[in-house]
């Protein structure tokens, strides 16, 4: 692979201080890459650190969190090294981020056009009549009449706010786009305009995307490459094709069992009422992990070792395969690997 | 099997008449009207699972508030196990609110605002008993909300009778939130959204309890839902409802094989499957869902719809009738 990765985490470790003096990690030893004109999918159950990677890497962490340990270079650049004038240059202009339910993120009180043109204007020298330019070629973009600019947020959709919100993240031609589950909160049709909407910007601009979702059928429709991740470390790592039809890690097996597929359902004759799979307890808080592999205490796999040292990850992928296919647990006997 | 009918709704309207100007008002305009439930029949077994299916806005969630009084019908018959269902208490025969209420219960979608944050499990759980006075004395007050909770998979019960909500995960509330509604031994559940806010791995275990209530119990479900993922899993017939209306009905599998209305056929094919290497057709409908206050003439999709004609644009397709298994109110329906 001669690409150079836009994006590469690596190690990454991020504490949160908690009011009684007791400190919670929510990320460990985090690595992946992000290659030009891709997408990559980070997924997992609530709590498990997607949304704090992407925090970690825009450097907005809240005052209690920080970050260990680890390096993040976004086009060569270690961003834990930049002071925070030097990184808020990079913030839009180059990573831009459209949160969860960030369709209510827009201010009720000011014409979507004037939001959109705000953004363009705080991280670009620029003519007002330019940016009033930049604001109706980026609704168009989106597929919100230019007209509209004019209008209030309470005046769009549910849909079409979240479209305006897409606008404003691509207000400086962002290189790379994090989205923190686009579409949640949408109704299924509105889900399949907007995720249509991201492909199609994607394959105009050449973007590069990270999606966090918990939805394993939006990842699947919409990534390269997924990451899952479980009680802040990553779990399993590969090219979506594999990560799908041959999961290796046991929590990655279960997950996708337990989610319910449409196709699933239709094949079995008699489905209803049949149990569907489930991974029984909850998700670990990040205050009080387990020792060893943090999936033990739900594992019907768990061994004796899973209860005291952590698995490492190792390569599963075919010998002599270009791609690689991460996973961490003791079952597995991969290539270990050491530049990740 | 025995087929024993325990619900049947007939015909159901509920319309919401919108607030007028005075000056509307004094030229003596029709007030404008929210067609939330707009016609709708169905019926529903003993032990059987019927899924609403629908995007926001449809009336699903408005059904149900009207199944159990919180909205008012404005026309239309509703019959609990053959007893009409009275709102407003006059009519004598008639099943009174306070009757049904305690036979048909309601799952709500949030597990975290549904439950008392300030009320430990027991009092919470043993609420409907005390509304309804059902309980002679604490010991059987406990009693009962014990076996509630065993019943919904909290075991030991005993553990949990004194623990606050913020104690609990999310699974475990909404397991509080089922018990709730199982205390009175209801013979039918309103469940709306009951899984949406869930992680992947614990909707599965709410899914799974629902249907273990359904084998022990016998008791019948009305699973509303925009999801038509868990549908295919758990309903046994599904009905797929648009702008207040049922525009196709039949057992699930059947539906979801052979959609029959180019709605349904438009919603499955944008589920996101989890499966990278799919590669099918989606039909995605431009726009959203228009707001059911000025319905279009016609057929209430063709403005949408891929396949309409024009004589979708003049009349409205026929309602869904009881007797048959799997139809659609559609003119292009082949």
């Amino acid at each position: 692979m001669t690409i150079q990765p836009l994006l590469s985490v690596r190690h990454l470790t991020t504490e949160f201080q908690l009011p009684n003096h007791q400190v919670a990690r929510a990320l460990e030893n985090v690595s992946f890459d992000v290659r030009p004109g891709q997408t990559l999918g980070l997924v997992g159950e609530s709590g498990c650190g997607k949304t704090t990677t992407l925090m970690s890497v825009m450097r907005l962490l809240p005052a209690s969190g920080r970050i260990t340990e680890g390096n993040i270079y976004f086009k060569g650049t270690d961003l834990l090294t930049l002071n925070e004038r030097e990184m808020r240059a990079f913030r839009w202009k180059e990573i831009a981020i459209i949160f969860q339910g960030s369709m209510n993120a827009l201010n009720p009180v000011i014409k979507v056009g004037d939001q959109i043109s705000e953004a363009i204007l705080l991280h670009n020298q620029m003519e007002r009549e330019a940016a009033e330019q930049r604001v109706g070629e980026l609704l168009e973009l989106v597929g919100i009449q230019r007209l509209r600019r004019n209008q209030y947020p309470f005046q769009y959709s549910g849909g079409m706010r979240q479209r305006a919100m897409i606008a404003m993240a691509l207000a400086c031609s962002p290189a790379l786009l994090f989205a923190d589950e686009p579409t949640t909160a949408l109704d299924v049709m509105i889900q399949a305009q907007v995720l249509e909407l991201l492909k199609q910007i994607q394959r105009n601009l050449g973007l590069t995307i990270v999606l966090v979702t918990h939805d394993l059928g939006v990842i699947a429709e919409m990534c390269d490459e997924v990451v899952v991740m479980y009680g802040g470390k990553v779990t399993e790592y590969g090219p979506a094709d594999l990560i799908y039809n041959q999961p290796q890690h046991p929590y990655t097996q279960r997950l996708l069992k337990a989610f319910p597929d449409l196709n699933r359902a239709t094949e079995a004759s008699d489905s209803a009422g049949q149990d569907l799979v489930t991974i029984p307890g909850s998700p670990p808080r990040l205050n009080a992990l387990p020792p060893g592999c943090r999936f033990n205490p739900r594992c019907q796999e768990s061994m004796e070792i899973c209860t005291q040292v952590a698995p490492d990850l190792v390569d599963m992928a075919a010998p002599g395969s270009e791609a690689r296919h991460l996973a961490a647990c003791h079952l597995l006997k991969g290539m270990e690997i050491e530049d990740l | 099997m025995s087929s024993e009918l325990i619900l049947e709704v007939n015909q159901l309207y509920t319309l919401f008449p919108m607030r007028q100007s005075m000056m509307d008002m004094l030229r003596h305009r029709t007030p404008e009207v929210v067609r939330a439930v707009d016609g709708v029949s169905f019926r529903l077994e003993k032990g059987e699972v019927l899924a609403l299916v629908g995007e926001s806005g449809c009336g699903k969630t408005t059904i149900a508030r009207t199944l159990i009084g919180l909205e008012k019908a404005t026309s239309g018959e509703i019959l609990f196990k053959g007893q009409r269902v009275s709102a407003n208490g006059k009519d004598k025969q008639a099943l009174s609110l306070r009757q049904l209420r305690q036979r048909v219960q309601v799952v709500f979608q949030d597990p975290y605002e549904s439950l008392n944050p300030r009320a430990t499990i027991l009092d919470i759980v043993a609420e409907p008993l005390d509304v309804n006075g059902l309980a002679k004395d604490s010991r059987e007050r406990q009693e009962r909300v014990l076996r509630a909770l065993e019943e919904v998979g909290l075991r030991p019960a005993e553990d949990y009778l004194l623990r606050f909500p913020h104690e609990l995960s999310g699974g475990q509330r909404q397991r509080v939130v089922i018990a709730g509604a199982m205390v009175l031994e209801p013979e039918l559940l309103l469940a709306d959204e009951p899984v949406s806010m869930l992680d992947v791995s614990i909707r599965a275990e709410i899914l799974n309890l629902l249907n273990a209530l359904r084998r022990s119990r016998g008791i019948s479900i009305l699973f509303i839902t925009h999801d038509l993922g868990t549908v295919g899993h758990f309903a046994d017939r599904l009905a797929v409802m648009y702008l207040g209306r049922i525009v196709e009905i039949g057992p699930t599998v059947e539906v979801l094989k052979k959609p029959q209305h180019p709605y349904t056929r438009a919603l499955l094919s944008v589920v996101p499957m989890p499966n990278p290497n799919l590669r099918r057709k989606m039909v995605i409908l431009s726009g959203e869902t228009p707001n059911p206050i000025n319905l279009p003439p016609g057929c209430r999709f063709h403005p949408r719809c891929p396949m309409a004609a024009e004589v979708c644009k003049v009349s409205d397709p026929p309602f869904i009738a009881l007797e048959h298994s799997h139809q659609a109110a559609c003119l292009q329906a082949t």
